[in-house]
């Protein structure tokens, strides 16, 4: 069972998310083990594979650095549902294959430690701790298309 | 149908008439800005998926920066791995260390940035070559390699504001102090996914330098890109200067085309400002907050690093002593050395501050002037987050050249207009 962890903030940007002095490596592994740590030092610590992120408006902002989401990736995160995304954090999402979910009103439906089940085809996360189905927009086609190919190369390579 | 500058210039890339905002199209890239934090992964990408190859490469421009020269072992691999790429592609714009420099001073000082084209770049603030008519936007590294492999990217057709620049800058007010008073205005997310477009007889007397610091910070925004458009003044900027091709078409928004927002900014108003931690949207008139004690001033980036920057700088440092510690970064090595030329970095030297090579450097907190917990910086950059530059218990305090100058002299936060 998937746990939220939630951060009731805006903005949390890709500074927060992988800070720029472990920019210099591409290493997902190394990446991970920083992943949100100047939002968050002990996330990691308490982060289980598969665990959610739950935040509030402009997640991801700031820097185009793919990094923050291989971080994410990395560290085995299941799904980051945020009021809104960045704009460059969201298209990175959907070229590496991962979900980003736009759920307005996030912070009132999920709590910290809530347990979720994430049902994308369905467009449903299920909060088993509170009993409640919250439904979400799902990705429009073509960022669906992507994601299922697996990320933007794949997609091309398909296409060809 | 009417549209935008934007419009216009999405709809020529996509082989379309016309365009409209939330349309998705796919569209042809001019120009692809690499650098050394986000190309080496692309590159290591495209080698995995098998598709490594360069859809043109006079159409790609390469330059190390953000950590050049490397500043530890993991950013020389960086940087060994972009140099590999670019001599085995033999492309023709790769700017090795000692004429490479911050990418968005770079492209547009060596006549890479043509009016009317698309421009992507693996970094946030490519937004800043829109202010020579171009649709400029910052991409992460699986765009960049797609870009690098196809030369095509799909885009939403981004909604587009119009911001009027109405009025003349006063004395010891600058370019940089209109941008951080519109995102005060509309905050960091104010134009996320829109086109920033910025008019009016305000820009008419600025620089290109000036306008580059506008568009810089669309993305601080939130916006997608930053746009101004062809004058004058561009067209002295570009003659003599293009590499390669040498002409360029022309956009203009039409006078009916739609907008989803109108603000109109009086600069004749308008005070220095100084953006406080930690967000870009923090903006303060300088009036509201004179005499925050600083510990470091940074004067640097792609946001308020050339030329005209170190001239305002140095004419307030003049004969006077830095009472913190200052550092000087130009952005370029042609910078670099018209700072030497012009007795600029002598100023400096005489007044105690450190002049740098080119580097993002501290900026982003790369290195050259990281902040220890609790001490406070002043900056002509663009970001101020938490952590931005060192450490997640240090603050940034954004201004132009001027403020952070005249608040290096002082040791705290000043007006600038008591030096000029």
């Amino acid at each position: 069972m998937a746990k939220a962890h939630v951060y009731k903030r805006d903005h949390v940007n890709t500074d927060e998310i992988i800070p720029a002095r472990y920019l210099n490596t591409d290493d997902v592994t190394e990446l991970a083990s920083h992943c949100m740590e100047d939002l968050d030092t002990g996330f990691m610590a308490k982060c289980q594979p598969g665990d959610v992120i739950v935040c509030g408006d402009d997640f991801g902002c700031g820097s185009s650095r793919e990094h923050a989401v291989w971080a994410i990736q990395g560290a085995n995160i299941g799904a980051v549902i945020a009021h809104s995304f960045a704009r460059i954090f969201y298209r990175n999402c959907i070229n590496c294959g991962f979900y980003p979910i736009e759920l307005h009103g996030a912070l009132e439906k999920i709590n910290d430690g809530d347990e979720l089940e994430v049902d994308y085809k369905a467009g449903i996360i299920d909060n088993k701790t509170q009993g409640t189905k919250i439904e979400f927009t799902p990705l429009p086609d073509f960022a669906l298309e992507i994601v299922n190919d697996g990320g933007l190369l794949d997609h091309i390579k398909k296409q060809k | 149908m009417s549209m935008t500058i934007t419009e216009k210039i999405l709809a020529r890339a996509a082989g379309k008439d016309c365009v409209a905002a939330g349309e998705l199209i796919n569209a042809q890239v001019d120009m692809v800005m690499c650098h050394d934090v986000t190309t080496p992964p692309a590159i290591s990408m495209l080698k995995e998926k098998g598709i490594d190859k360069v859809f043109d490469p006079e159409k790609i421009v390469v330059t190390p920066d953000h950590f050049q020269p490397a500043k530890d072992i993991k950013s020389a691999e960086l940087h060994k791995r972009l140099d590999t790429w670019a001599k085995e592609k033999k492309l023709p714009y790769y700017y090795k260390v000692g004429r490479a420099g911050v990418c968005h001073a770079l492209l547009p000082e060596q006549g890479h940035i043509r009016p009317g084209e698309v421009i992507v770049g693996g970094d946030s603030h490519t937004c800043t070559y829109g202010a020579f008519g171009a649709f400029s936007t910052g991409i992460g590294s699986t765009d960049l390699a797609a870009a690098i492999a196809t030369g095509v990217l799909w885009f939403k057709v981004p909604e587009s504001m119009k911001f009027v620049l109405n009025g003349s800058l006063g004395k010891g007010v600058y370019s940089k102090d209109v941008i951080l008073e519109v995102i005060r205005r509309i905050g960091t997310d104010g134009a996320l996914y829109k086109a920033m477009e910025f008019v009016g007889p305000a820009l008419k007397e600025m620089s290109m330098a000036a306008r580059m610091t506008i568009t810089n910070m669309a993305i601080e925004a939130g916006g997608k890109n930053g746009i101004i458009g062809f004058d004058e003044t561009t067209k002295r900027y570009l003659d003599g200067r293009l590499k390669g091709k040498t002409d360029y078409t022309v956009f203009e928004s039409d006078a009916d085309a739609v907008y989803v927002h109108e603000d109109t900014i009086d600069c004749s108003t308008l005070e220095p400002m100084v953006a406080f931690p930690s967000l870009p949207s923090g903006g303060k008139p300088i009036s509201e907050c004179a005499g925050e004690a600083m510990d470091q001033c940074y004067i640097g980036s792609c946001t308020n690093g050339r030329i005209e920057d170190f001239r305002i700088a140095a004419g307030i440092i003049k004969g006077k002593e830095v009472a913190i510690r200052t550092i000087i970064v130009p952005t370029t090595p042609r910078i670099w050395k018209q700072a030497i030329d012009e007795g600029l970095a002598e100023i400096f030297y005489d007044a105690g501050c450190v002049v740098s090579a080119p580097t993002c450097g501290a900026c982003l907190g790369g290195f050259m002037g990281i902040l220890a917990a609790g001490e406070k910086c002043v900056s002509t950059t663009n970001r101020n987050f938490v952590g931005r530059m060192g450490s997640p218990k240090s603050g940034v305090y954004l201004a132009s050249p001027a403020t952070a100058a005249a608040s290096a002299v002082e040791g705290k936060l000043t007006d600038p207009r008591k030096y000029l």
